[in-house]
């Protein structure tokens, strides 16, 4: 999977979650530029990206995400392992 | 809408959830939403049940608004005066709790005593947090039982030492199961089974504690939020009553008309055939609960008759109370069975193992479920985690209810031998009592009011704590009806709540039940009615009906009554008045009548 194939799916699974056709994410993009995204619906991004790229997070790796890059950088490594 | 119905995507709601509460929202009235309040009180992260727990129930005809506690406030919010809650006024309360809430599990030194200690504790708390919410807010409960431990230190001596978890937890169990058997208007959601059901390991994953205080795996919330909505809709008189079964390949294997039925898969000398009786026994199992059997499938007759009375069939044809085998088109032989009962199609549920014939029917009769039932060692599976007939109350009614369908077609097969209705009445010997609302009644009362769609000029729905109160009080007459005939009891079938104020008398609720349409009870209800406000001194009765989708057939109910309609608006809503005089004649001439 290349990244840009991973943010193809991302960008759905972001729409389908804050209910936004409109929105598209970046390696720099944090809840900071989401207005609906805060600690509850950050709770329901995790589960559905962990749904569509069929990844479990560890609760580390959650805390550590600063943005979007570094999701897709895990979602990458789990793929090539 | 089909998402939302059982066996559903829970990843699906899950991250569409705001697109389905949109489309259900804007998709419009199949049903007419009924508004509910629930509380939910917590003792971990609630936000996505809340979430998800109101598409089930939009999806069930009931718009919630809630009240939610702050994180882990469920105690103090039940034990406190709590401004807020009590503006809310919750019609229902939902105690979301879970292992996580033990405040001390036993320690393997611990005396027989101290475990004992321990849990009086648990269950002294748990009991005078359900006491208050009774008393403080007149609503039904609902609150979880435990689900078990995460881990078991003793391995499986847990189960059966006094100081294992698993034992903890079980006994805690039964002392909750002891105040719900004790206490009408509380219900126990069984967190323990679907925890099971759904897996204990994945459902306690500890990340979801760890990281965002829920007390179950976020991916099974949809299974837990719909096992809530299935309680709440039973409560407000939402389940459905009946099946409607197909034959060839639902109730058997093969096709009885091309096999012949000597030939039908069923009985116990093979696997399949075991499964399809198994399947049947469950289904028959129903009756129990006053569920309507009914088959609507494609054969001859006989050929029917002959699966149903196959030596290895558990049912005699006896045990349905209509049997539509015919080649006419199943969406119209169902309309016809639920007009036969005088049911509304969406309360009767299709079982066929043929996608198209389901379709057919969802799409002609709307509100009406079809379950995707799959392969016959799923159906039993598909249909009961459906939740159709959750049982929150078991009234005589229900018990009896499939014999009284058997008399309702007893007493249409008499009807048509006379040619005169009035001497059909006559012919029946009915005997009614109409009196004030009487304790054993109240729950029947309830759920009348929740059930009764079709006969009812308000649509006003009541708990029944709110029957109770409004019993009690010296400004309302109440008057329940309760009709036998020759063919048997049909219990409590009319119920008239009359709001006395000075000289007159406002009447919120009128129903009665459509198994008991055109036997001059509504005559008989007017008649009580005139005499409690005859001995109240009351001038002058209002009535009020408010049209809904389904209550069209009383829209002259009061005209019919001898009332003079002086308002209607541009919604249809219309206000009657009589006038009550001591010159009063009763309606009633066929049913006799105790007061």
């Amino acid at each position: 999977m290349t990244r840009a194939e991973v943010y193809e799916k991302l960008n759905k699974v972001f729409q389908d979650v804050f209910d936004d056709e409109t929105i598209t994410v970046h390696d720099e993009t944090t809840s900071e530029d989401i207005e609906d995204w805060d600690s509850l619906e950050h709770i329901n991004l995790v589960v559905a990206v962990e749904n569509e790229f069929d990844v479990d997070f560890n609760m580390g790796e959650v805390n550590k995400m600063k943005n979007v890059g570094e999701m897709v950088d895990i979602i990458l490594q789990r793929a090539e392992g | 809408m089909k998402e939302l119905e059982y066996p559903f995507d829970a990843e699906y709601i899950l991250s569409k959830k705001k697109k389905i509460r949109r489309e259900i929202l804007s998709g419009g009235g199949i049903y007419s939403l009924v508004d509910k309040k629930i509380a939910i009180l917590g003792g971990s992260t609630t936000s996505d049940i809340k979430l998800i727990l109101e598409l089930f129930l939009l999806n069930y005809g009931i718009r919630p608004t809630f009240y939610e506690s702050e994180y882990n406030q469920y105690y103090q919010d039940a034990m406190f005066p709590n401004a807020e809650l009590e503006a809310f006024a919750p019609d229902v309360i939902y105690i979301h709790t879970s292992n996580r809430n033990v405040t001390t599990y036993p320690q393997v030194a611990d005396s027989a005593e101290t475990v004992d200690r321990l849990i009086q504790t648990e269950v002294d708390k748990f009991t005078g947090m359900w006491d208050r919410l009774a008393s403080v807010y007149h609503c039904p409960i609902i609150q979880n039982n435990f689900e078990m431990p995460l881990y078991r230190l003793m391995g499986n001596r847990d189960a059966y030492d006094i100081h294992g978890a698993v034992n903890f937890l079980t006994r805690l169990n039964m002392k909750f199961y002891d105040y719900a058997q004790t206490h009408e208007n509380f219900y126990i959601c069984d967190i323990n089974y679907i925890s099971a059901d759904y897996g204990l390991k994945e459902w306690s994953k500890p990340f979801y504690w760890h990281m965002y205080k829920y007390a179950l795996n976020v991916s099974a919330i949809p299974y837990l939020s719909f096992n809530v909505a299935n309680i709440i809709k039973s409560i407000f008189g939402k389940n459905k009553k009946g099946f409607v079964l197909d034959l060839d390949n639902t109730l058997w294997g093969g096709v009885i008309g091309d096999d012949g039925v000597d030939n039908i898969v069923l009985g116990p000398e093979e696997s399949e055939g075991q499964a399809y009786s198994e399947f049947q026994r469950y289904i028959k199992a129903h009756q129990q609960l006053g569920v309507l059997l009914n088959i609507d499938s494609k054969n001859d007759h006989e050929n029917a008759i002959a699966g149903i009375k196959h030596g290895d069939s558990a049912f005699t044809e006896d045990d349905f109370i209509c049997i539509k085998a015919n080649w006419d088109p199943k969406d119209r032989n169902f309309a016809a069975i639920a007009k036969e009962l005088n049911l509304l199609p969406e309360s009767l549920v299709f079982i066929d193992d043929n996608p198209a014939e389901r379709h057919i029917v969802t799409e002609q009769l709307k509100g009406v479920q079809a379950p995707a039932i799959g392969d016959v060692t799923e159906y039993i599976q598909n249909i009961d985690r459906s939740g159709f007939f959750e049982v929150t109350t078991l009234s005589k009614d229900d018990l009896k209810r499939n014999e009284m369908y058997r008399e309702n077609v007893q007493r249409a097969q008499l009807e048509a031998s006379f040619a005169d209705y009035n001497e059909y009445l006559l012919s029946l010997d009915m005997t009614a009592v109409i009196k004030p609302f009487e304790p054993v009644y109240m729950a029947r009362i309830a759920q009348l009011s929740n059930k009764s769609n079709q006969f009812n000029l308000t649509t006003r729905r009541y708990t029944q704590a709110e029957i109770e109160e409004t019993a009690a009080d010296p400004n309302y007459i109440t008057l329940y009806g309760k009709l036998t005939d020759r063919f048997g009891d049909n219990g409590v079938v009319s119920v008239v709540i009359g709001h006395v104020m000075g000289e007159e008398c406002h009447v919120d609720l009128w129903i009665m039940s459509c198994r008991v349409l055109k036997r001059d009870m509504e005559f008989a209800m007017m008649d009580a009615l005139v005499h409690a406000c005859q001995a109240r001194g009351v001038k002058k009765i209002v009535g009020h009906y408010y049209p809904t989708a389904k209550n069209g057939m009383v829209r002259e109910f009061y005209g019919v009554q001898g009332f003079t309609k002086v308002s209607e608006d541009d919604k249809g809503n219309t206000d009657w008045e009589f006038a009550v005089t001591n010159e009063y004649e009763n309606k009633n001439n066929v049913i006799k009548v105790e007061a």
